[in-house]
């Protein structure tokens, strides 16, 4: 049947369009495009390897801001409780100090006191002693002149003697 | 409603004899050698003249069919539009000939001492029989296969430009279209069939299948030839798969031909002779499978339009053609599946072939 017999001259042409056809596209179309295709494949792959690079780098640097962060956390703590801690300190001993200086002040203010009291008390003294002394001449020298009147100034003086 | 479908059956059935009858004609033919081919041929033209005339009133749906599948030395677009080629014949005594195919247009289709013999597929007899003559005339396939390589080598030319151009860059247009399949191709079909091995077969295989699928798609145009669905194309792409599959085969596949492992002594004189036929099975199951697939391709969407001619009815015109589309959307997909199928089992005979711990393929 001649639709299964093999034309020789169709096998013939066949075989050797087929070759070239096979060398010319492996030289001048597959090799560039094979060639393009593994180039982009290796292109994404090592875009792909350096992402990874990148997030695991990242990562590694999240953590060690994270340990830098608790750090400084840790030691801001640490020098605001000593701030605290010294700035207690020094209320206390400011007011212990002030508390002694004020002891002092009342002291020296309650012996100034005393002191003038007996200073007050001794001037005093001379000067009822004084007054004794003047009274006692009037009443001895109105003693000559007037009974009635040398009682009324004694009276009269008593009086203002008392003031004193 | 019974007997349009009665007379569908009977046009069929005389579809059938026709068809079958030619071929036993064929058959006694060959019986009577070569004494007489003058007359013979005589009377062949007689017969084709007679036929002719006889067409004029009755249409032939068996001729028209194998007119259209075989092989011929002018390419018929359309009835009237002829596009003579060139025929070369090799003879021992006159050496080669060249002339046009159009010389050929006369009474007798004769000239220069060969006749042009219409048959199911044309051949070209020397007039004085003792002669023998090789022809290697440009064909109708021939023709169409140049065809099909200029523009395989024009769109991957181009894609290779691309690729040179773009280094680097994202594929774009036409060049993305033509990836896809082509990382198809390597990544599902050549790579896990062939091994690590596999980037030595890539072009071999490209081509196999892009030349495949071209062929198959411009057989599919109206005028077009059928040049996939001829034995001789098949054959030459499934014995050069053959010749790589022996030329890289290693002794494990060569060994297990003839020394199968775990069979035993008594059955060697049968597993033999079965391991070495199924060596040449495969490369002719992979030219049968593309030649049959496309030839009933072709047989069917040629018997729908047959179908018009015969009924001489118009008003079965659009219904043919709603399942001629069907079936030429169906052709498409078979045009795609063929070249894949002869690529697949193409790299997997070569794989097989070329493994290590070997336990050759079985299958077919």
């Amino acid at each position: 049947m001649a639709l299964l017999t093999p034309a020789l001259g169709l096998l013939f042409w066949m075989l050797v369009v087929f070759l070239l056809l096979v060398f010319i596209l492996r030289t001048y179309a597959w090799k560039p495009i094979i060639g393009g295709l593994k180039e982009r494949e290796h292109e994404i792959q090592s875009a792909l390897d350096l992402a990874e690079r990148t997030r695991s780098e990242m990562a590694k640097l999240q953590a060690d801001n994270e340990k830098l962060l608790a750090e400084a956390n840790a030691a801001r703590d640490r020098i605001i409780r000593e701030a605290r801690d010294a700035s207690d300190r020094m209320i206390a001993e400011a007011k212990e100090k002030a508390t002694l200086e004020g002891q002092k002040v009342i002291e020296s203010a309650r012996k100034a006191i005393q002191d003038e009291q007996y200073a007050a008390v001794s001037k005093m003294k001379v000067e009822v002693a004084k007054l004794s002394l003047e009274i006692a001449e009037q009443v001895l020298r109105r003693e000559l002149s007037d009974k009635a009147s040398q009682e009324k100034l004694i009276a009269e003086l008593a009086s203002s003697a008392r003031l004193n | 409603m019974f007997s349009s479908i009665r007379r569908i059956l009977s046009v069929a059935l005389a579809a059938t004899i026709f068809i079958s009858s030619s071929l036993v004609a064929q058959h006694d033919e060959g019986a009577h050698g070569k004494k007489g081919v003058e007359g013979e041929i005589n009377q062949k033209e007689h017969a084709i003249d007679q036929n002719l005339k006889e067409n004029e009133e009755e249409f032939n749906i068996g001729q028209m069919i194998m007119h259209h599948i075989s092989d011929s030395h002018e390419w018929e677009f359309a009835h009237g539009m002829v596009l003579p080629l060139p025929v070369i014949l090799y003879s021992a005594d006159r050496g080669l000939e060249v002339f046009s195919s159009s010389n050929f247009h006369n009474e007798h289709h004769e000239y220069n001492g060969y006749h042009l013999v219409h048959g199911d597929s044309e051949q070209i007899v020397p007039v004085d029989e003792s002669r023998t003559v090789y022809d290697f005339s440009i064909t109708k396939n021939v023709a169409s296969m140049l065809l099909s390589a200029v523009i395989l080598v024009l769109i991957f030319g181009s894609v290779a430009k691309a690729y040179n151009n773009r280094k680097g860059k994202a594929p774009k247009g036409f060049q993305s279209a033509m990836e896809v399949i082509i990382l198809f191709i390597r990544d599902e079909v050549v790579k896990p069939n062939i091994g690590p091995a596999y980037e030595k077969y890539l072009p071999y295989m490209l081509t196999l299948f892009f030349f495949i699928l071209v062929n198959n798609l411009l057989g599919l145009l109206p005028g077009a030839a059928n040049v996939t669905g001829n034995i001789a194309v098949t054959m030459t792409l499934a014995v050069l798969t053959f010749i790589i599959v022996h030329l890289n085969a290693n002794k494990h596949y060569y060994l297990h031909l003839f020394k199968p492992t775990g069979v035993p002594v008594a059955l060697l004189p049968i597993m033999i002779p079965v391991e070495i036929v199924g060596v040449f099975m495969k490369p002719f199951s992979l030219m049968v499978r593309l030649f049959a697939n496309m030839t009933a391709g072709h047989i069917i969407l040629l018997s729908l339009f047959g179908l018009i001619f015969i009924f001489k009815s118009l008003a079965i015109a659009p219904v043919i053609s709603l399942f001629a589309l069907f079936m030429n959307a169906i052709e498409i997909m078979v045009a795609f599946i063929q070249a894949f199928i002869f690529t697949l089992l193409s790299s997997m005979y070569i794989g097989s072939a070329i493994e290590d711990n070997h336990e050759p393929d079985h299958g077919h």
